[in-house]
């Protein structure tokens, strides 16, 4: 018996080859815009780069001076809708994990939060000034913008942290349930411990999305210029992503580094974001407990 | 072979009467017309094929239906002579039942915490006092040795058989009236077999234990009386002498034993 490679073998391994280099070359094709776009924006922005460009507000009519107002407003902004969205969004997740028996209730909300996922941000937009610029009356104000914004990640929020939560394994919940845990017992001791990693992750994430978004604040809450920081939650603020909108579209005379250096500014945020979640799932991921 | 069978006292007293249980899994019957009774501090096996029920009928015991979507229990299970079904506070009931899985589950906790999880849920907070809890399960799982310098690892990290002791630690810190052992020494080396085995029979003084098994020679080392489960029906409940000794009342439950199917 002698063990030759068949035509058919042969023919496989060449067909496995050609596959892979397709995919491979396909992958690589997706990288290229991410690179193109900071490398376009290293180049265009840099030279508004600067300390003072950090720390000082739009001067002239917006065709000079930095970004100070809009980014302390975006950070307003982001820390709000956070502070909505998480405790809302965990609580969601951990009902629908942990509690919520598979009847028509379950499915319809679960239905419901991936319509949610799938609205378009303008049409969130436009729910804000509806419900709570108007009829909560926050006016148009950080309060509404940020609620705004909490409202349209909270679907995400959601699945994110039910993905963590479902990840820890059964066996875990029914060897409490057995010893006499409540439900409630289970999910302090053993399950949010062991998801807490996956359900951080998820919300960074969702951070950094919700930090380049436009529509959704520009109705409710973001404005056009201040050149002051705001005072309470119920005041209007800048906000980067509005900024970069206005100054590349709406304002005359604006020198071309400008925009490209809020827009680098953006985007170094929502990478910074990234690498942190991404370094932090590498670092719990070496913790694995099982 | 027999000795243990003598110098023990089962009071007589029935622990468990199971009465017309039927167990469903949405339309489809998986256990039905068990009548059986458990005796106070005595072994009670639990043989037969895959999916026989056997498992099914342990968590009936500990009521997990009530965990379980689309499980369905019908019938009577007295346990210490009250209706499960009348136990308002199904979580009492689980502390004073351990249950023992097929694959050992070592939860993500350390060591320690994985013994003094029961307690703590019961409300125990004292450190010395968690700490003799855990010793003392530690020490009658047979565990104690292996793993005093590294209580605070991972009990997840432990080996398979060291799991497996650990998840007997763990149901012993309940200090249950009621063990129920499904089918534990799968995953477990022989040795690590025996020692368990050693393990319950040292306990059998102190608790009543329901062994579902599917070495039927385990049934046969540990077990006072033996329940034949097969296809959803029990075949034959008889002290595990007789059911080895070819005196078995029914013709399949010979075959079982002599491996002649299943």
């Amino acid at each position: 018996m002698t063990f030759e490679a068949t035509e058919l073998n042969i023919r496989n391994k060449k067909m496995e080859k050609l596959f892979r280099i397709l995919f491979l070359m396909m992958t690589l094709l997706l990288i290229l815009p991410v690179l193109i776009i900071i490398c376009l924006l290293l180049a265009e922005g840099h030279e508004a780069l600067s300390v003072d460009f950090f720390l000082t507000a739009p001067q002239n009519g917006m065709t000079a001076g930095g970004i100070f107002p809009a980014l302390v407003g975006t950070l307003w902004l982001v820390a709000i809708a956070l502070l909505v969205s998480v405790p809302l969004g965990v609580a969601a997740a951990l009902y629908l994990s942990e509690y919520a028996p598979d009847n028509w209730l379950t499915r319809i909300i679960n239905l419901a939060i991936v319509n949610l996922a799938g609205v378009p941000s303008i049409v969130h937009a436009l729910f804000g000034v509806g419900a709570f610029v108007l009829f909560f009356g926050f006016g148009t104000s950080i309060l509404a913008a940020s609620f705004t914004l909490a409202i349209m990640t909270l679907p995400v929020v959601i699945v994110s942290t039910r993905e963590s939560l479902q990840a820890v394994p059964l066996a875990f919940r029914e060897a409490c349930w057995n010893m006499g845990a409540t439900r409630w017992q289970t999910i302090r001791h053993v399950v949010l411990p062991n998801s807490i990693s996956g359900i951080l992750t998820g919300i960074i994430l969702e951070v950094s999305r919700s930090v380049g978004e436009t529509a959704p604040i520009m109705f409710t809450g973001a404005a056009f210029f201040l050149p002051f920081l705001p005072q309470s939650v119920f005041d209007q603020t800048m906000a980067l992503s509005l900024h970069l909108f206005v100054i590349s579209t709406q304002v005359p005379g604006v020198p071309e580094h400008l925009p490209f250096g809020v827009a680098l500014v953006l985007i170094g945020i929502v990478l910074l974001l990234n690498s942190i979640s991404i370094a932090f799932r590498m670092y719990l991921r070496g913790k694995k407990k099982w | 072979m027999v000795d243990h069978a003598q110098n023990r006292q089962t009071t007589g007293v029935p622990k468990i009467i199971v009465k017309d249980l039927m167990i469903l899994y949405g339309n489809k019957t998986i256990l039905r017309d068990v009548n059986l009774e458990i005796k106070e501090n005595e072994i009670f096996g639990i043989i037969g094929p895959a999916n026989s029920g056997k498992t099914s009928l342990l968590r009936a015991l500990n009521r997990m239906d009530d965990m379980t979507a689309g499980m369905k229990v019908t019938g009577d299970i007295i346990f210490s002579g009250k209706r499960l079904q009348a136990w308002k506070n199904l979580y009492a009931l689980r502390q004073r039942i351990g249950v023992v899985f097929p694959l050992p589950v070592g939860l993500p906790l350390s060591v320690f915490d994985n013994v003094a999880l029961s307690p703590r849920l019961r409300g125990i907070r004292n450190q010395a006092d968690l700490q003799v809890i855990v010793e003392r399960c530690l020490r009658r799982a047979a565990l104690w040795d292996e793993v005093k310098d590294r209580l605070h690892s991972l009990g997840s990290l432990l080996s398979g058989g060291q799991q497996q002791r650990l998840t007997i630690a763990r149901a012993l810190s309940q200090e249950p009236e009621l063990l129920l052992l499904d089918e534990f020494s799968i995953a477990v080396d022989p040795v690590t077999t025996m020692r368990i085995e050693d393990v319950l029979k040292e306990l059998r003084h102190e608790l009543t234990i329901v062994l579902v098994t599917n070495l039927v020679q385990q049934a046969r080392r540990l077990a006072d009386r033996t329940a034949f489960f097969l296809k959803g029906e029990c075949v034959e409940i008889n002290e595990t002498e007789k059911i080895f000794t070819r005196q078995a009342k029914d013709p399949r439950t010979m075959d079982y034993v002599e491996g002649r199917f299943g």
